[in-house]
């Protein structure tokens, strides 16, 4: 059965056009950590001589797993906008298969949520780490509506 | 992917540099087509555009841009760059990008410019600015690191 912080994890992100035409998804989040996945996909290329993904798409996957994490590890339905980000390139990614990104909060305070991420493809049960980043966020005071929180 | 497009890639490039078909470089990227990019302006230095993108956005209720997308288009902006400036025929790797939101990438047309502030004969420096209506109002600044693969 998928809990309740997977469920708004999952629901936040579902909203999102852009996450939509990457396909990507929520694995599971509990407490204030988030793992989603962004499934390889030829459109996503950033190097056409070798089928290598565009950065960009790991930046976006890290991004919105970070923003998920700073939303699913807030009470309410806070929305906090990105501050900036921060991203190291390991390697490149093997083409064809899936980017996970596993994010977590590291601290939360009353300005700025302050996140990590990983983000790995899996080869049996090892993870093969591709890319980190630091994401902070800003608290804004609005909930995703628009409304105070 | 095949030999073939591998030449094909490179053929592109050098060709681009000898007639100037800069925007077929960026036809040749599927994640540059995936966000709508084109290349603008090629005068003094190329300028990128990402027009309104309804696929773009992040942020259904404002509407703004996916702050990844934002991202995205200025790290491919500043491998472009490096493309159609330097004398190299591959796709320069990225090693590091660092990005500061400015304002919220609101649901219209966006641009790219760089600066290579240093290329050494392994890494290059570049910064990156994206704005929308007004360069000297930047939504995001970033700068990257990229190595030279020769």
């Amino acid at each position: 059965m998928t809990d309740n912080l997977t469920l708004k994890a999952g629901r936040f992100v579902s909203v999102l056009p852009h996450c939509r035409l990457l396909n990507m998804s929520v694995d599971h989040a509990e407490g204030s950590t988030v793992i989603m996945r962004l499934p390889y996909s030829a459109a996503l290329i950033g190097n056409p001589e070798n089928g290598v993904i565009a950065g960009g798409s790991i930046t976006t996957l890290m991004d919105t797993a970070c923003g998920t994490a700073a939303f699913v590890g807030l009470p309410g339905n806070e929305l906090c906008p990105t501050l900036d980000l921060r991203v190291d390139y390991f390697k490149s990614a093997q083409p064809g298969k899936d980017l996970v990104a596993k994010a977590e909060i590291v601290r939360i305070t009353n300005s700025v949520v302050f996140t990590r991420a990983e983000v790995y493809q899996e080869d049996g049960n090892e993870q093969d780490v591709v890319a980190t980043c630091a994401g902070n966020f800003m608290r804004i005071g609005k909930q995703i509506d628009g409304s105070p929180v | 992917m095949t030999t073939e497009s591998r030449i094909d890639f490179r053929e592109l490039i050098s060709n681009a540099r000898l007639n100037g078909e800069y925007e077929k470089i960026v036809g040749a990227i599927p994640y540059a087509q995936l966000i709508g990019m084109q290349l603008f302006d090629m005068g003094h230095q190329p300028t990128f555009l990402m027009p309104k993108n309804d696929l773009n956005i992040g942020n259904p209720i404002l509407p703004a841009i996916h702050g990844g997308v934002v991202g995205g288009f200025m790290e491919t902006s500043a491998a472009l760059h490096l493309l159609m400036t330097m004398e190299t025929l591959t796709v320069p790797k990225i090693i590091d990008f660092s990005l500061d939101y400015l304002r919220a990438g609101r649901h219209t047309d966006t641009y790219a410019s760089c600066q290579v502030w240093r290329q050494g004969n392994r890494v290059a420096n570049v910064a990156i600015n994206a704005w929308q209506t007004d360069p000297a109002q930047p939504i995001a600044t970033a700068r990257a690191h990229f190595l030279l693969v020769q």
